[in-house]
C-alpha cells in the first residue's frame, strides 16, 4: 500500500518542533529563489541585457494580470502576487526533480498560504476603506447577508487551499502507483501532465489571491 | 476485516466515481462551448483559452474534493482506529 499522502516525513527535530521534508524543501526554495532575484537584479540598467529582459518580461506580464483583474495601480499588490506566483510555479514544478516531492503536495504549505492571502485580503480592504468601512460592506448589499459573507470569507480560503492541495498531491499520488503497478517509462506522460498542472493551478491560486484582494478593496464584483 | 474499513473503502470508490460524474459532464460542456466560440471567432482564441484553463481547474476542484474525502477515509478514517 502507498504511503499516506496526509503525513509527511519527520527528517529532524529542532527543540520541540518537528521539521518535516516539505519545510526542508520549501526552505530550499525560498533560498534558491531569494538568491536567484538577487543576483538578477544586481546591475539593473536603462538599457537592458538579455537577462534584465527576461526578467522585465515577468514582472510586467504579473503587473498587466493584476490590472487586468483589480483595475487599479498594481504596483501596491505586486510584491504578495508577484511572490506568490513564483514560488507556485517553483514549489509545483520542484516535484519533477528526482527525490523532491513538490511541498505544495502536503496539507500543511497550501494552508500556510491560503492563511497568508486570507490576512492579506483583510489587511488590503482595511488599508484601502478604512476599518469601519471594510467592516461595513460585509453587510452589503443587505444586512441580512451578513453571516453569508462571514461563510464565504472562510469557505473559499478553505476551498482556495484543497484546490491547490488535491491538485498537486493527487499528481504526485498517481505518479507514485503507476510506477508501482506499471514500471519505470509509463509514468512519462503523466509527469508532462503534472507540469501543465501545476503551472495552471499556481496561475489560478495567484488569480484567485488577485480577484479576492480585488473584492476587497471594492473595484470587482466578489467571486 | 471489520466492517467500518470494509464500508470506508466502499464508500471511497462511490465517492470518486459518482462525484467524478458531474464535473466530467461539465467539463465536456465547457471545452465543446470553448471550441465552438474559437470556431467562431479565431482571434480571441488566447483569451477564451485562457478563460477555458481557469474555468476547467475550478471544474475540477469538485471531483479534487471527492478525491480528497476518499483520501481522508481511506487514510485518515478517524473511526476505523
Amino acid at each position: 500500500m502507498a504511503a499516506s499522502p496526509l503525513t509527511s516525513t519527520i527528517l529532524f527535530r529542532a527543540g520541540p518542533v518537528d521539521i518535516t521534508r516539505p519545510v526542508v524543501t520549501t526552505w530550499v526554495i525560498i533560498a534558491v529563489l531569494a538568491a536567484a532575484s538577487w543576483l538578477v537584479t544586481r546591475r539593473l540598467a536603462l538599457r537592458p541585457n538579455r537577462r534584465q529582459v527576461i526578467l522585465e518580461v515577468i514582472v510586467t506580464g504579473i503587473m498587466g494580470q493584476i490590472d487586468d483583474v483589480i483595475r487599479k495601480p498594481p504596483r501596491p499588490f505586486l510584491p504578495l502576487i508577484g511572490t506568490l506566483f513564483v514560488f507556485l510555479v517553483t514549489a509545483n514544478l520542484s516535484g519533477v526533480l528526482p527525490g523532491v516531492e513538490a511541498p505544495t503536495g502536503k496539507l500543511e504549505t497550501p494552508a500556510a498560504l491560503a492563511l497568508i492571502v486570507f490576512i492579506a485580503v483583510h489587511f488590503y480592504g482595511i488599508r484601502a476603506r478604512g476599518f469601519v468601512g471594510y467592516l461595513a460592506s460585509f453587510a452589503k448589499p443587505k444586512l441580512i447577508m451578513l453571516p453569508l459573507n462571514i461563510v464565504s470569507e472562510i469557505t473559499r480560503t478553505f476551498s482556495l487551499m484543497v484546490r491547490l492541495f488535491g491538485n498537486v498531491m493527487s499528481g504526485e499520488f498517481v505518479i507514485a502507483l503507476v510506477v508501482g503497478l506499471a514500471g519505470l517509462f509509463l509514468p512519462i506522460p503523466l509527469m508532462a501532465l503534472e507540469i501543465l498542472v501545476g503551472v495552471v493551478q499556481a496561475y489560478i491560486f495567484t488569480v484567485l489571491a488577485t480577484v479576492f484582494i480585488g473584492a476587497a478593496v471594492d473595484t470587482v464584483e466578489p467571486g | 476485516m471489520d466492517t467500518i474499513k470494509l464500508i470506508s473503502i466502499l464508500a471511497a470508490a462511490f465517492a470518486v466515481s459518482i462525484g467524478s460524474i458531474g464535473p466530467a459532464l461539465a467539463e465536456g460542456r465547457s471545452v465543446a462551448a470553448a471550441m465552438d466560440a474559437i470556431a467562431r471567432q479565431p482571434e480571441a482564441a488566447g483569451t477564451i483559452s485562457r478563460t477555458l484553463f481557469v474555468g476547467l481547474a475550478m471544474i475540477e476542484t469538485m471531483a479534487i474534493y471527492c478525491l480528497v474525502i476518499a483520501l481522508l477515509l481511506l487514510f485518515a478514517n478517524p473511526y476505523a482506529g
